[in-house]
């Protein structure tokens, strides 16, 4: 739990961390509206493993959705850090690529926030910044 | 015997003749990265006319404008395309943020709706264009979310794809860092308003044509 302090009150602010396991055997709508509902309830959900192309397509197309009929919602920020291998050889490459088929993609973190709450997730190769509004 | 023999060769030949004529192409990217502003350089370039107004203010651009029959020739070469010029994908819309721009609020609250129901339309297109222009604005980190879903989502429906870094007039762009970005696809950096490298832009665009 993160606290912060807004106009001499402090307000919570929590922090989910959703393992893969728990949305694997999840529809597309379901995964989505599961992220979706902790999401307005004002937390920022870290996924372990991230969504597929077409549910974050589908993340974005919900939440405009939301923001359109919600009256305090204004969308989400979303991020998502996976391992770097640029520069790894062919065979870690393969082996990863390998686990991940048979496995599922669960070695990338996915951050996904509340607008009024998160301001910007700065994303670079190598990290995730999470700045608060 | 011959009329099938003609049958078939049409069809042969329709089918390869349609592959290039009246090819669409989606013009994709986040707010304010150029996407109207490149379309309206192509549509002026080649028909005189724009497709759609320009503005500093975000999601100036609310519904897909298209501009059917562009017929663009380049060293020889002639091809029609359908341009699809989309709203700019983002994961939040505040209408706070157009009253920045001295909106009223009533105007600013009109405009987040909009915006919203763009992006829906602007992602429901995915699935009927034949390739994309992907335009960045190369002053801005191309490591975005959102940049990352749109050319994910294209490389799921295989979808060819160009990436464009938008205003290169300006001091602070770089296309190096968006070519590091995205390693796997050709950058062509261009300035839409200002006119800037659009011989090496047509030739991208007709290489992405020929992926069709």
């Amino acid at each position: 739990m993160i606290e912060k302090k807004v106009s001499g009150k402090y307000r919570g602010l929590s922090l989910q961390v959703l393992p893969f396991s728990e949305v694997q055997d999840l529809t597309i709508a379901q995964r989505v509206k599961k992220i979706l509902t902790l999401v307005l309830g004002n937390k920022i959900v870290i996924l372990h493993g991230r969504l597929r192309p077409e549910e974050e397509a589908r993340l974005i197309e919900d939440t405009m959705a939301m923001v359109d009929h919600i009256k305090s919602f204004r969308g989400i920020e979303l991020a998502v850090i996976e391992p770097n291998l640029k520069n790894e050889s062919f065979l870690v490459k393969f082996r990863y690529n390998l686990a991940k088929k048979l496995v599922g993609d669960n070695s990338a973190l996915t951050v996904i926030g509340p607008a009024t709450i998160v301001k910007e997730i700065k994303r670079d190769p190598k990290r995730l910044e999470v700045l608060l509004s | 015997m011959f009329k099938i023999l003609k049958r078939v060769s049409a069809r042969i030949f329709g089918s390869l003749f349609r592959k290039r004529e009246n090819i669409k192409i989606g013009f994709y990217g986040p707010p304010n990265a150029g996407k109207t502003s490149l379309a309206n350089r192509i549509c002026k370039d080649w028909t005189g006319e724009e497709i759609g107004s320009v503005s500093s203010v975000p999601h100036e651009t609310r519904n897909v404008q298209i501009k059917e029959k562009v017929e663009i020739k380049y060293k020889g070469k002639t091809m029609t395309f359908k341009l699809v010029d989309t709203p700019g994908i983002a994961t939040r819309v505040d209408y706070e943020n157009f009253l920045r721009f001295g909106l009223k609020k009533k105007i600013a609250k009109k405009r987040a709706k909009e915006a919203t129901q763009g992006i829906i339309e602007a992602i429901k297109w995915l699935d009927d264009v034949d390739a994309v222009i992907v335009i960045l604005d190369a002053t801005e980190n191309p490591y975005s979310q959102v940049n990352i879903t749109i050319i994910g989502n294209l490389v799921a429906r295989k979808i060819p794809v160009l990436v464009v870094g938008n205003k290169v007039d300006l001091k602070k762009a770089d296309v190096k860092k968006i070519e590091s970005a995205f390693p796997d696809y050709e950058v062509v950096g261009v300035s839409a308003k200002e006119g800037i490298n659009m011989d090496e832009f047509y030739e991208s665009l007709f290489k992405l044509a020929r992926k069709v």
